[in-house]
């Protein structure tokens, strides 16, 4: 049955432009790539530079309040705290995940499909739920942590303390990303071929050896991707401060990250025009940092 | 990155139900009181009233009140041609968020809304509700509390909205835990302060209350108690702002030196921590609203016949007075194209007997209204979650002695937010309370210039 279907002469269409073919084939997503991101990103930029006051309207600034927030010690404040949740938290989470990916791949793991599956199951759950599971455990009275060390007459951790917040954030973080990073940087190990394993064992490379000079190099461009990822979800960290807000908010404050300023900017001081500032000013710092980031990755690689 | 600042596509919908909504009215626009002219405050006469409620109306309702389609059902059936069509946007803050995006975008706003008292100038200096005298709302001010009523009066004699229920402040205490020590219930704060440092001693895992130092709305009515008038509007623009004047001050030093002594807890309210110390006793009171009772009986399960109500403790015993917490209003926003019937429906909805009285049987709303705060079977109900006290009778007491002179300031969001990371933020470090009604004072000033008012005091 297949092979008639396979040798069934085919009447060929008869020839049209490629021209408007292609741009009828493009057009779906142009059109929404206009209206969803463009048009939005737009506006944004042009809220930027107005400002509006309760009392005498609104009225153009120019680019007034890109030099009130460029000079804003809130928003810097919380640029730097997320730079610094950056540095801190990255690489514990990729070094984590690493290790994850290369004990999986080494297939000397038992139950090797139960580990990866609940180290993965985090990123499943959403991340206000796993901020609200969080924020309970980390509860200075009633979470567990607490009463354990009630028990055991220690005194109580203080998650939740101007000092140990970000390391608390940090921790959530990690517990929700392990996984997704984990998953990537497996699927990139799975794809190295096995030639490679039989050659270096029959060099006489030890599972060390394997991992440092051939896993690791194989695993460049997973890494790089996830670092990206990392930098962006870093600079933009916002639900878990948000949440927690709640049960520390003499420790986070409406301007503890740069995203959660732009939020109390706009929905708490009504300042939408400056709000938008903000977030542009966010936005160049990510590119920024991203584009840095991968210039020094990519110059290391043909070095 | 630019999300929040979009609305969502679901109020494109809702414009079209809208136009369609106001092409379906044909008194309103005779009335002279649509959209942009509402302001005026020419009565609309009794015809034309009549006229409009016979009309075949859409309406909708933003409310977060449970159960509220059976006080609605009340107002349909009085009013057939009028249909209220009810949607829960958020319970307060979330709700205002969603309302001030529709105001902004001119569509997708409803005709009435839910809104608590200490927001009702945050959206009229932004001309966004309208004033209810042109369509009878004068005539009901005898049927309000009158401090309900100073609420929500402008200061040109506007009347923003209808009171619907309200929190005049009192102390719910457990009994059991006061027995235990020997501790009497408190008549002034100088005995509470003693009560507080009494209890802990003898017990370090009790403290007599928490003051939670995430929760601005206790403060202000700690403040309305004490005869504070923090924020004074006159005009549109100009406005008084005084947080850290002597009242205030010796409300900080007070309840900064508590927090300091660590004899009060400062733990942020409504949180699963806060429900459980209210479940195991690490409170022996709670100050809180009328609405509290109900809310209490509710959430503290485990604790039921323990407690009893009583009013707060006073500074001056020989002059007993008290503040609001809570309760909220129905309002209609200006750019509705059926003024008449929005008007009169939230009228109906909070002033109607059946309609006011079945708020506080079937939603347990403490009451605004003079009748249902004298009406002897509500003041006899004896729970007995309360051990058979009469908690309706002490409420109701209550607000007889609540200041109708308090005022809002129109940006209240931000008040808020200054208030927890200043003067809420040094009780829960233990740092110098006085101290930081100074910095609140000078964030409200700075930001309230910045958005063009003329401010004074300080």
């Amino acid at each position: 049955m297949a092979t008639t279907t396979v040798n069934t002469p085919v009447k060929s269409p008869p020839r049209r432009r490629h021209g408007s073919a292609g741009v009828l084939f493009i057009a779906p997503f142009m059109v929404l790539f206009l209206l969803l991101f463009l048009a939005p990103l737009g506006y944004a930029a042009y809220l930027s530079l107005f400002q509006e006051r309760l009392i005498g309207g609104s009225t153009f600034v120019g680019l007034d309040n890109y030099v009130t927030a460029l000079k804003d010690p809130e928003l810097l404040k919380g640029i730097g705290r997320v730079a610094l949740f950056f540095v801190i938290q990255v690489p514990v989470m990729l070094l984590l995940a690493l290790c994850f990916a290369l004990a999986l791949d080494s297939g000397l793991l038992r139950l090797a499909r139960v580990i990866r599956l609940g180290i993965f199951v985090p990123y499943a759950v959403p991340s206000v739920i796993a901020t609200l599971m969080w924020g309970y455990l980390y509860g200075p009275d009633f979470g567990p942590f607490a009463q354990i060390s009630h028990d055991l007459q220690l005194p109580a951790p203080h998650f939740l303390s101007d000092s140990w917040m970000l390391g608390s954030l940090a921790n959530i973080v990690t517990w929700e990303f392990v996984g997704y990073n984990m998953i990537i940087l497996y699927a990139a190990l799975r794809t190295v071929p096995g030639e490679l394993y039989e050659a270096a064992a029959m060099d006489g490379a030890g599972a060390w050896r394997i991992a440092w000079s051939i896993k690791l190099p194989a695993l460049r461009p997973a890494l790089t991707l996830t670092l990206l990822f990392s930098v962006i979800g870093s600079f933009q960290l916002f639900n878990e401060p948000k949440l927690l807000m709640k049960v520390a908010p003499a420790v986070i404050d409406s301007s503890y990250t740069a995203n959660l300023y732009a939020y109390s900017v706009a929905f708490i001081s009504q300042q939408t025009n400056y709000a938008a500032t903000v977030s542009f000013i966010l936005g160049l710092v990510i590119v920024i940092v991203s584009y840095a980031f991968l210039l020094t990755a990519n110059r290391r690689r043909t070095a | 990155m630019s999300g929040p600042f979009f609305n969502s596509p679901s109020s494109l919908s809702r414009r079209g139900f809208l136009v369609a909504a106001g092409a379906l009215s044909l008194a309103a626009c005779g009335g002279g009181g649509g959209g942009t002219s509402g302001s005026s405050s020419k009565p609309v006469s009794q015809a034309d009233i009549d006229k409009a409620m016979k009309t075949p109306t859409q309406l909708t309702f933003w409310t977060w009140v449970p159960n509220i389609d059976k006080e609605v059902a009340l107002f349909e059936k009085k009013y057939p041609a009028v249909k209220v069509k009810v949607v829960n946007a958020g319970q307060g803050t979330p709700q205002y968020t969603k309302l001030r995006t529709a105001l902004k975008a001119n569509s997708g706003a409803p005709d009435m809304v839910q809104i608590e008292f200490q927001a009702i100038p945050t959206f009229t200096i932004t001309d966004s509700l309208l004033d209810l005298r042109p369509y009878g709302a004068s005539a009901l001010k005898s049927t309000f509390v009158d401090w309900t009523w100073g609420q929500v009066s402008g200061s040109g004699g506007e009347i923003w909205a209808i009171p619907q229920d309200t929190g005049p402040m009192g102390m719910l205490y457990r009994k059991d835990i006061f027995d235990q020590h020997g501790i009497q219930v408190p008549a002034t704060w100088d005995e509470f302060a003693a009560a507080a440092r009494k209890l802990h001693k003898a017990d370090p895992d009790v403290y007599l209350t928490n003051l939670a130092a995430n929760q601005v709305a206790a403060w202000h009515g700690l403040l309305w108690q004490a005869g504070a008038k923090p924020y004074v509007t006159s005009g549109k623009s100009d406005i008084t702002v005084s947080v850290d004047d002597a009242v205030s001050k010796k409300l900080g030093e007070y309840w900064g030196t508590l927090a300091k002594d660590g004899v009060i807890g400062v733990e942020p309210d409504f949180t699963d921590a806060w429900y459980a110390a209210l479940n195991k006793g690490k409170y022996a009171t709670w100050l809180t609203g009328a609405w509290g009772p109900a809310f209490l009986s509710g959430s503290a399960k485990a604790t039921s016949g323990k407690w009893r109500a009583a009013p707060l403790p006073q500074w001056d015993a020989a002059k007993p007075s008290s503040g609001n917490w809570g309760g909220s209003t129905t309002a209609v926003i200006r750019s509705t194209k059926n003024p008449v019937q929005a008007a009169v429906f939230a009228q109906f909805l909070n002033s109607d007997p059946t309609s006011a009285k079945m708020f506080a049987t079937e939603q347990f709303f403490f009451p605004a209204t003079k009748t249902l705060l004298s009406e002897p079977s509500f003041l006899a109900e004896a729970p007995a979650f309360y051990g058979g006290q009469k908690v309706n009778q002490i409420f109701a007491d209550i607000s007889a002695q609540v200041d109708p002179a308090f005022q809002w300031p129109p940006f209240l969001d931000r008040v808020a937010t200054d208030w927890t990371e200043t003067v809420g933020k040094s009780l829960a470090d233990k740092t110098d309370t006085v101290r930081a009604l100074g910095s609140w004072q000078s964030r409200i000033t700075t930001f309230a210039k910045s958005q063009g008012f003329t401010v004074k005091g300080g």
